[in-house]
Parts: C-alpha cells; sequence; structure tokens
C-alpha cells in the first residue's frame, strides 16, 4: 500500500501517520513534504522508521520528520523526537553514530572574481590544511591529558591555544561546549580513534567548500549573519566527531542493549536500543555523548583555524583585510535537554536530532546576542553541484518541532544507483565547466555525491518556508569543492 | 552451491553502504565480509602485505561476533592506519572467533582510496544465514 493512502493530509506541506498505524506507538508521526517528496519515500523504510520512533518511552507530541527525511538505520535521518526526562528514554541511536556531526559557515571579504584567479590554488591548500577522506592526518597531535581536557572544554580548548577568535565561541551552538561531558563515561578505543583523527574532515558525505552568494531573500537577516550581498565568497563546511563519536555510540549501543532487557522496553528495530535518561545507563551516555559533541565542535574550530590560514596564505591578505568571521555551528546529530511548551506548559524534555538542526526563533535567549532580533542561522547543505542555504528559526518551529529543522537535502540515490545512473560521465570535468573546481581523493567515486543523488535542497527549503517551520535568508553557490 | 555467487556485493542503502557475502562455512563469510568492507573503502589489488595482525574475541552470539570482528578491523585502521586484502577466519564458534588479517599501513601515494571510510557497523538489516548450501551475512556500515 501507498504512503499517501495510509498518511492523513492535514495541509499541502504536513502528513499525519495516525498513532494506531502500528501497535506500539505512543504518537502519532508528523512528516513535513509536498506530495512529490512523499512519492520519492515509496519503498523506501524511512516512514516506517518514523513510526518506529513513535514507540519510544516517554516520547511527547509527535514522531517528527523533516522534508530531507530518508533512511537510516532505527531513527529515520531527518528524524526529531523529545522524550519527557522524567520518564523518557536517551537512544544512542536518535543521536546517530557521528555525534555532533554539524556545519560551519565563514564569511570572507572576498568577492568571487578576487577568488576565480586563485580557486585552484585555494581548494589544493585547504585540501591539504584540512585533510579529507581516509589517511587524512590532522595538525594537531594531543596527549592523552589534553584530550580529556578538549572532551569537557570542547571548542574553548582550541580556542584557548590561539586556533581561533573568542568571538567564534558566542556563535557556535551551545557556545561549542555541552556541560556534563563525562571523560570516566568514554572508552579508551574511543580515545584512541579520536586522537588519530582530530583536525579531519572524513569521508562520505562531508565536504568543505568555497562558496558565493548568489541570491539574499531577506536583507535584515543576511546582514545581521555578516553577508553583504550576492558575489560574496563564503566557506562551509561539514564534519563530526571522527572515530571517537562513531566509538561511543557503538560502545553504548552495547549499553542500551543490556538496558532493554533491564528495564523490560520492547522495541520494533534494536538500532533503537535506548535506557530511561535518569538511568545509570542513560546519565553515561548522556555524559559520553557530550564528550562526544565536545570533540566534534573541537574539530570544526580546529579546521576552523586551518581554513583561515589557508586562505591568509594563498590570498597573501591579512587576517584583518579577509574577515573571517564565523557566521555559526550548528549540530544536526545531538540529543539535547531543553525548555519547551507542550500544551501550554514548561516541560523539560530530551529532543533528540538526528539529521536535523536546531532553528530557534528571534528573541530566544539561546540565540547568540548579535542575532537575537532575527533568529539563529540555519546552515542547510545542497549537493556539491547546485547550492547550499542559509535559513532561520521561526516561532512556529518552536510551537511544531521542537525548535528544529532540516539538516541538507537528503539523499534519494544509493551510491550504487548514483553510479549506474552516472556510468561514463566524468563528474569533475563537468563540475568544471559549470566553473566548480573539484578535489577528491578518488574522483571516480564523485558520482556517488552527485546531485542525482540528492534531493534539490531548493524544494525542502521551500517546504520549510511554506510549512512557516524557517524562513530562507540567502543562498549560495559552490565554486570549490574538496572531498574524501 | 554457493559458488556461482560472488564471495561479496555492494548491500544497497540510500544513505549508508553494506556489504553481503557468502562462504561455504560461516567462518568464510566471515572473512568474506571483511574482505567486501575493504573493497567499498579502497582497491584491494594496490595493497601488499606487509602486516599480520591477530584478531581473537569472545562474545554471546554469531551476530555480536561478526560486529566485533569488522570493529576490530576499523579501530586498526583507523589508529595504526592499516588496511588489510586478506582474511583467515581460523576459528568460530557460537562465542568464539580467531581469525588474522592481512594488509599494510594506507599510503595515499600507492593506494586509490573510494569516497567510503566505514566508521562503525550497524545493527540495522543484520542478517547471517543458510542458502543453497552455504552461508550469507549480510551488513550495513555508518560511513
Amino acid at each position: 500500500m501507498s504512503w499517501l493512502d495510509i498518511l492523513t493530509q492535514i495541509d499541502d506541506y504536513r502528513w499525519e501517520l495516525p498513532q494506531d498505524y502500528k501497535s506500539g506507538m505512543r504518537v502519532p508521526a508528523l512528516i513535513f513534504a509536498d506530495r512529490a517528496m512523499l512519492e520519492q519515500l515509496e519503498g523506501d523504510q524511512a516512514i516506517e522508521q518514523a513510526a518506529n520512533v513513535a514507540t519510544l518511552p516517554g516520547i511527547v507530541g509527535r514522531s517528527l520528520a523533516m522534508p530531507d527525511i530518508h533512511w537510516g538505520y532505527g531513527f529515520p535521518i531527518g528524524g526529531v523526537a523529545a522524550m519527557r526526562v522524567e520518564d523518557g528514554v536517551v537512544s544512542p541511536g536518535g543521536v546517530g553514530f557521528d555525534i555532533n556531526c554539524g556545519t560551519r559557515v565563514i564569511t570572507t571579504t572576498l568577492r568571487e572574481e578576487d577568488v576565480r584567479p586563485i580557486l585552484r590554488e585555494l581548494v589544493n591548500q585547504l585540501y591539504r590544511d584540512a585533510p579529507p577522506g581516509m589517511g587524512g592526518k590532522g595538525f594537531l597531535r594531543l596527549n592523552r591529558q589534553e584530550l580529556d581536557e578538549l572532551m569537557v572544554q570542547g571548542a574553548r580548548w582550541m580556542v584557548e591555544r590561539g586556533y581561533g577568535d573568542p568571538e567564534d565561541l558566542d556563535v557556535i551552538e551551545s557556545h561549542g561546549c555541552l556541560a556534563d561531558a563525562d571523560p570516566d563515561a568514554v572508552s579508551e578505543r574511543a580515545r584512541q580513534r579520536g586522537l588519530a583523527q582530530l583536525g579531519t574532515i572524513g569521508s562520505g558525505n562531508h565536504f568543505l567548500e568555497v562558496q558565493v552568494v548568489d541570491q539574499v531573500f531577506d536583507e535584515e537577516a543576511a546582514r545581521a549573519f555578516g553577508l553583504d550581498g550576492p558575489g560574496q565568497v563564503v566557506i562551509f563546511f561539514h564534519c563530526g566527531s571522527r572515530g571517537f563519536g562513531h566509538q561511543v555510540c557503538q560502545d553504548y549501543l552495547r549499553v542500551m542493549e543490556t538496558a532493554i532487557a533491564k528495564y523490560q522496553i520492547e522495541l520494533p528495530d534494536k538500532q533503537l536500543a535506548c535506557a530511561p535518561i535518569s538511568s545509570p545507563e542513560g546519565k553515561a551516555y548522556l555524559g559520553a555523548m557530550a564528550a562526544g559533541a565536545n570533540f566534534a565542535w573541537a574539530n570544526r574550530q580546529g579546521i576552523t583555524h586551518q581554513i583561515r590560514r589557508a586562505l591568509v596564505k594563498v590570498t597573501g591578505r591579512s587576517r584583518d583585510d579577509l574577515g573571517l568571521h564565523l557566521v555559526y555551528d550548528v549540530a544536526h546529530n545531538i540529543a539535547k535537554i531543553e525548555r519547551h511548551r507542550l500544551n501550554g506548559r514548561e516541560v523539560t524534555v530530551c529532543v533528540h536530532r538526528k539529521g536535523a538542526t536546531r532553528a530557534f526563533p528571534a528573541g530566544h535567549p539561546d540565540v547568540p546576542e548579535r542575532y537575537r532580533q532575527v533568529g539563529h542561522p540555519v546552515l542547510v547543505p545542497g549537493d556539491m553541484g547546485r547550492y547550499s542555504f542559509l535559513a532561520v528559526g521561526t516561532e512556529r518551529a518552536m510551537t511544531e518541532t521542537w525548535g528544529s529543522t532540516c539538516h541538507g537535502a537528503g539523499r534519494v540515490r544509493s551510491r550504487g544507483a548514483a553510479k549506474r545512473l552516472l556510468a561514463g560521465v566524468n563528474i569533475a570535468q563537468r563540475m568544471e565547466e559549470q566553473g566548480i573546481i573539484v578535489r577528491a581523493q578518488n574522483p571516480r567515486d564523485l558520482a556517488e555525491e552527485a546531485s542525482e543523488a540528492y534531493k534539490d535542497v531548493a524544494n525542502v527549503i521551500d517546504i520549510l518556508e511554506h510549512a512557516g517551520i524557517s524562513r530562507k535568508v540567502a543562498r549560495m553557490r559552490p565554486i570549490g569543492v574538496t572531498k574524501g | 552451491m554457493a559458488t556461482a555467487r560472488p564471495r561479496y556485493e555492494p548491500l544497497e542503502h540510500t544513505a549508508e553502504a553494506g556489504i553481503i557475502a557468502r562462504g561455504a562455512t560461516l567462518a568464510e563469510a566471515f572473512a568474506n565480509a571483511a574482505e567486501g568492507m575493504y573493497a567499498l573503502q579502497l582497491e584491494l589489488d594496490g595493497i601488499e602485505e606487509r602486516e599480520e595482525r591477530e584478531v581473537a574475541l569472545e562474545g554471546e552470539s554469531p551476530e555480536a561476533l561478526l560486529i566485533d570482528w569488522l570493529l576490530e578491523l576499523i579501530f586498526l585502521t583507523d589508529t595504526e592506519g592499516l588496511v588489510f586484502r586478506r582474511f583467515l577466519v581460523e576459528e568460530l564458534s557460537e562465542t568464539r572467533l580467531r581469525a588474522r588479517a592481512w594488509g599494510e599501513r594506507f599510503d595515499p601515494e600507492r593506494h586509490q582510496a573510494h569516497n567510503v571510510g566505514v566508521k562503525a557497523v550497524t545493527r540495522h538489516l543484520l542478517e547471517i544465514g543458510r542458502e543453497d548450501g552455504g552461508y550469507r551475512v549480510q551488513v550495513l556500515f555508518d560511513i
């Protein structure tokens, strides 16, 4: 049966999966999508996974799916779920293996015409200084004690050692540090994997791009974010906690498997394994997850330092002259304890954002002061051949999605399907013809990350704008790409 | 007979990547799953057998052993930079695994990496079963 027959259409962009769809669902699921996008989800497990999430103890509101939803493991990617802290659960699968995978945008004072003549050199320098892919070595070698400090301090650890500006911390979600990180809850294996990979981008869909602003939709917000209009060059990158976070997740999936038996939690999918937030297992996971999140913020901070150095080196201009201000850093694989309103009452919930970002609106106390009038920036990468967006959270997101929105385009084709579709197409050459210089560890694999593998992120953004969950601010197109 | 099928092939998934591996014995299927996991990440042809690592594990089930076997290799790749091309599972019971792997340190000058870097082994879609008189295992990775 088609999802269109099962879902209840609320309006053009909202579809409800009723609570009686599946036994064990404690709340309905709500999918933000238009009809065309729902049709893309036929034959995929993503909506079924949103239903599975609705069975988790303590879930309140609805199990939410953003329009970039796609098939994950356990949670759908693009899923948001809030659990009551008193009797709800925390699920490592609701955060994902790459704890605090996220994105950053850095502005420059450069115009496209300034960068064009040195673009290849700049892309090569960025590829060296912020290495993607297998075997990439970071610029920092930490000892064990330093790593333990970094897990607790996050981005601040880097800034205090000169890798970044103190003002950077103002524009990182949670100031680049989750409190209550617990190094004792982190395994030796996670430490070893982290030490080897700090300062690297990784493979798969992680990337670093040189982009040019090509459209501004909201001038006031764009100005607040440091965008001065079309033609401006910005840097956009996406990476997470590398092997460190993956090991933490893997370690705690095992802990949670024991926990579900201990706490008698019934689950439709083992990958949803979880424990009560207030249990020793839940607390240990949240402490280790915070360490993983802090590792990721430190990682992105270190990479930011490397990007600034690369730009100074290749342009021959000073740091002051180049600007290189951080616009924002937002996480899209994370669980956060937050205060929200539910049915007119304040509640404390653990919001799982698995492939979804925070999108707090104007006036919210957790929005950095310099953005308080407009809301905090939402960074939405598209694919490497088209465009990415900056957006902003809305009041409606606070009431409907726990202040959350999408995190990207979302894949529509597997790697194999993309390669078959694009057999014989030289993607690097096609991109060069579009004016995009790409440097990849293996150019033959670029088809796996080509535009054809992804939804059009403009559709994703438009659905959220029509649904009132976010408002778009600006669109940027890539001119230089580094990939693993 | 299981011989007509490839020893391993990609398991297609929208966001992640996986492997379906087969073998006349379960031990052989486990070894082939490991080879498949590396074939996703780089060209195996360029890897020389300069280093050998032994893996010995205990676990509560074949599923847990399969996950831990592959995780052990991921750990060696992440921390020592080793990539492997040949695998021998010498002992495999319901609760124990002993195996060896041969390969060398990854060298971007000589080795051709793919865009996929396996970071974790998921339980989603995990299957171990019999097929055509042999064994079939299916595993999905986080990449």
